[in-house]
């Protein structure tokens, strides 16, 4: 990777820290002793996990009658949160797989906490799988075991199959990749750790880690490799959790373009949980030096794009609805705008269409406020999008003596709600007890990245062309 | 390290296009001509390929008189009916079936016209005078269409490629940057070409512009390309025609302008400029790009539709696009040009190519296993076509597309040592122009010419003609400005970049 850095690049690290800092700031959360803010949102988190957890006890010990099934609607809020949960998941993978191939900068403060929310996402994901099937304990059902228990075998032709490998690949190679870019800050604070509990606790994880070249340079190899494998399972993940829809019959579900908007569609609300996340993080933890505005900017600029890209899909639909001359599908998207369910539609759109054209505007995209705001926004848009995918699609099909309405019981709430309490209990202990941001790869981009300051000038812009330019490029080095 | 070393950029490096090169290309282009000449003679005098072409006519004018039958009668058979819109679509499925396996589909339509014998002859005398009589003129147009959006998609491609690297901030293509810009002076004569083939052919190419297909009374009136009028109409579309065209060279030129301005006025002013405009571009193209593949390509087959369509048009031509400044960027450094551009930069663009390769071949299996899996008639029929249509006519081409396209270049590019090759990189480039110039014609050729397309001298002069038109306007443009932005804020780090 270059050392120089054009000085129409904005800082990446700002208060001119020194490497030491970095150890210091990101350390100081893990070594210290939980704050009040931190107990209270703790306690909170448990108290809505209690709370989940009585509900998914209801679901499974009354049955899935306690949800809003009904005989036409025999997917919804299950089907709608695991797939909200995936997409969420996304951003981690997009942000340390495919941002380190384009060889991103800006991802070296955000990549260790995106990955940690990926892993929970996918785990509270697979939550909704369990619930969904009713008889958990059967679970094993859906894996290709032999013929030892009898004459059972999956259908290698349901894309249901499929994303039971996917994502537990997914699953899989995240927490390896995260785990691994652990290891050398898991050493620092090891080398740190003033009581024995810790020092045992993070030499145990550490690895061994000695900070070698050898070990740097198995280190990257292997965050290539992952890197590499961890791209195309980006893209196959939402895609074949597209394809439970998209190669069914059903108005509305089979349609070409979904593999590839779903996946924009995924990368958009991860983005946008990012957001929500490391906003409140940067703040408590004081961190606001590392997760500049320079980096919400470009997180901003990726929710524009994937929010558009979204949009065109959105437009795309239903002009081909139109265009198809295809009565059943026509009628399925004018259902979804007009029918019974236009209010979720229409928060959809809002959501997921309108909302993010706000970041055309410079001033928007660094408005912390707005940022925070909209990272919201963003996420109830695309919970709506697969309410109204799933939902609309089903609740009236060819038969109108079965047309029906589906509405949520507590119990569907009761477990969604779980599904927070689980995601937030493990993402304030992570937070707790690991480093949230890559203090080692911080500091790789701190020599050519970070804020000008009096001993370390600024380049000249167009070096080449003029007398004045600096041409040395070791006047990042400094 | 590269940072270690200056770099330095010959300020005023411009691309030499001399003389004997320019004759050179007018040569070869002459030679393109010639045998695109010769091709229109052999098929219009019927001799030799067009002989080849007459004895299956003889064959396939049996195959197509069942075919007009057979779609008419189901026409007819569907009117009786009253029956909606998949009747129709059954008629399109016959139609091809009939050519895949006359005999069959044939019988069928014998049974059809029994039932409904008056009105289905009728039909078959009005509708099959206007269509299905094949006139090799077909051939033709069809030949000019597919090369000339094939290489209009590389010229837009090359402004989209400048757009995404302003807006992504990138440094490290900053050095090559002059080449994908010169690509989208093609863009005028690429829409010249388009807009004279459209006046002339657009009744050969395009179904739907049919005379009496939206009209009731009509006798091949066609319910559902009536349905589409809305969208599918004449001003309609030379309008959208016109504006993608207009729109795209708007924007190519105020981003070219502002590039070249950079080059003498130095500072960061004109960058942030490119930026902004880089952003409209990107707005207007995300519309357009999947716009023009409906209305260019799709509507070729003005039954069938795909909403992923356009952005599988896109990544087809995205990733030409690729290919194509990746062979420039080669051929002038191995001419000894942009001297300043390191491997690693090339290794980038080897990337690229890979990368698209799978993307293109992502979308590819989205489109064909969603169709293949449903199983849904009106929809399926695209690729029965061109797997087992027209006597298998296109079935090694059909595979072909998915090995060129993405096994090849999925296998060859996968280390980093042939990325970094000059002659991998060549020939990687090479296989995946040649790769999705087939895939476009794979995707006009069967709706256009049915069973009657071909590669001969016409075929041949013509993609050379082409190739040569679009070398020559590439290299003219470049030997007009300097080959470097030399003021290029990010030129620096591309000098630099190292991986």
């Amino acid at each position: 990777m270059s050392h120089v850095t054009s000085s129409v690049r904005e800082p990446l690290v700002t208060g001119g820290k020194t490497i030491k800092d970095i150890t210091n700031d990101v350390c100081r959360q893990v070594e210290g002793k939980p704050t009040t803010a931190w107990m209270i949102a703790f306690a909170v988190a448990l108290l809505v996990l209690a709370y989940g957890c009585y509900n998914l006890y209801l679901t499974w010990w009354v049955g899935l009658g306690k949800w809003g099934l009904n005989k036409t609607v025999g997917w919804a809020w299950d089907i709608t949160n695991f797939v909200w949960w995936v997409g969420i998941g996304h951003a981690g993978t997009l942000i340390s797989a495919i941002l380190l191939l384009f060889r991103q900068k800006w991802r070296t403060s955000i990549n260790r906490a995106a990955e940690a929310m990926t892993i929970f996402a996918v785990l509270c994901a697979a939550s909704f799988i369990l619930m969904h099937m009713g008889r958990p304990w059967l679970a094993n059902w859906a894996l290709p075991f032999g013929n030892t228990y009898g004459s059972l075998w999956v259908n290698f032709n349901s894309p249901l199959v499929w994303d039971v490998f996917a994502i537990s690949t997914y699953f899989t190679v995240s927490v390896v990749f995260w785990f691994i870019g652990l290891i050398p800050d898991l050493a620092t604070i090891r080398d740190r750790a003033q009581n024995p509990v810790s020092k045992t606790v993070y030499g145990i994880l550490a690895f061994g880690w000695n900070g070698s070249q050898k070990d740097w340079g198995r280190y990257e190899a292997v965050s290539l490799i992952l890197a590499g494998l961890s791209t195309p399972l980006v893209l196959s993940v939402h895609t074949i959790v597209s394809m439970d829809f998209a190669t069914s019959l059903i108005p509305g579900w089979h349609t070409t373009i979904f593999p590839p908007y779903f996946v924009a569609g995924a990368i958009f609300s991860g983005f946008a949980m990012v957001l929500t996340l490391m906003l409140i993080t940067r703040k408590v933890f004081k961190l606001e030096d590392y997760i500049t505005l320079a980096h919400i900017e470009s997180m901003n600029k990726v929710i524009l794009l994937t929010g558009s890209i979204v949009g065109v899909a959105y437009i795309t639909e239903f002009f081909m609805a139109a265009y198809s001359g295809v009565a059943y599908e026509r009628y399925a998207f004018i259902n979804r705008a007009f029918g019974p369910y236009w209010w979720a539609y229409w928060s959809m759109m809002t959501c997921n269409v309108i909302s993010p054209q706000f970041f055309w505007f410079r001033s928007m995209r660094r408005n912390i406020t707005v940022t925070f705001i909209l990272s919201i926004i963003v996420n109830i848009g695309m919970w709506f999008e697969r309410f109204v995918i799933i939902v609309t699609s089903l609740h009236r099909d060819y038969l109108p003596s079965s047309w029906a309405y589906f509405t949520a019981t507590s119990t569907d709430i009761g477990d969604y709600l779980f599904s927070f309490g689980f995601f937030f209990t493990l993402f304030l202990l992570f937070a707790k007890f690991l480093p949230v941001i890559n203090m080692a790869e911080v500091k790789a981009i701190v020599k050519s990245s970070s804020e000008p300051t009096a001993h370390k000038p600024a380049t000249v812009v167009g070096a080449v062309s003029g007398s004045e330019a600096n041409h040395s490029p070791d006047i990042n080095k400094q | 390290m590269g940072a270690h070393h200056k770099v330095s950029v010959d300020k005023e490096e411009r691309y030499e296009f001399t003389a004997a090169a320019k004759k050179r290309i007018l040569t070869w282009m002459g030679v393109g001509i010639v045998m695109t000449v010769i091709g229109i003679a052999m098929l219009a005098l019927g001799i030799g390929e067009g002989k080849h072409e007459a004895a299956g006519a003889g064959h396939g004018a049996a195959t197509h008189a069942s075919a007009t039958e057979n779609h008419s009668t189901a026409n007819a058979h569907s009117e009786a009916n009253g029956t909606k819109t998949e009747a129709h679509t059954g008629a399109e499925h016959a139609d091809v079936k009939a050519d895949a396996h006359g005999a069959t589909a044939h019988a069928e339509a014998g049974h059809a016209t029994d039932a409904h014998a008056e009105k289905g002859h009728a039909a078959a005398a009005e509708h099959g005078g206007g269509h299905h009589e094949f006139h090799w003129t077909t051939r033709l147009w069809a030949d000019l269409w597919h090369n000339a959006v094939f290489f209009t998609g590389i010229a837009i491609i090359g402004v989209f490629f400048v757009a995404v690297q302003y807006l992504a901030y990138a440094g490290w293509s900053a050095g090559i940057k002059r080449v994908p810009e010169a690509f989208g002076m093609f863009l005028p004569i690429g829409a010249g070409i388009m807009l004279v083939v459209f006046g002339l052919g657009h009744h050969d190419l395009f179904h739907w512009t049919h005379e009496g297909i939206t009209d009731p009374t009509a006798a091949n009136y066609d319910k559902i390309i009536a349905g589409k009028s809305w969208y599918l109409n004449l001003p309609f579309y030379l309008t959208r025609m016109v504006a993608f065209f207009g729109l795209w060279m708007l924007y190519y030129s105020i981003i070219r302008k502002n590039s070249l301005a950079e080059d003498l006025e130095g500072g960061t002013a004109r960058w942030k400029k490119l930026v902004y405009f880089s952003s409209g571009f990107i707005v207007i193209f995300a519309v357009s790009s999947s716009m023009a593949a409906w209305d260019w390509v799709m509507s070729i087959d003005p039954h069938w539709f795909s909403t992923l369509f356009g952005w599988y048009t896109f990544a087809s031509w995205h990733v030409s696009g690729l290919a194509c400044i990746t062979l420039t960027v080669i051929l002038l450094k191995e001419r000894g040009y942009l001297k300043h551009v390191n491997m690693s930069t090339v290794h980038d663009l080897g990337k690229f190519m890979f990368a698209f390769s799978v993307f293109w071949a992502y979308l590819w299996t989205s489109q064909f296993l969603l169709y293949y899996y449903a199983n849904i008639p009106e929809e399926v029929i695209y690729y029965i076509e061109r797997r087992d249509g027209f006597d298998g006519k296109y079935t090694a081409l059909f595979f072909l597309n998915v090995i060129i396209n993405f096994a090849f270049p999925f296998l060859f590019l996968m280390t980093r040592d042939s990325k970094r090759q000059i002659i991998f990189l060549k020939i990687a480039a090479i296989a995946i122009l040649a790769g999705h110039w087939l895939d476009f014609y794979l995707m006009i050729m069967p709706g256009v010419t049915k069973g009657n397309s071909g590669f001969g001298f016409l075929e041949f002069g013509l993609v050379l003609t082409f190739v040569c038109l679009f070398i020559y306007v590439i290299s003219n443009t470049l030997s007009k400005q300097r080959l470097t932005a030399i003021n290029h804020p990010m030129l620096e780090e591309s000098l630099h970049h190292d991986i």
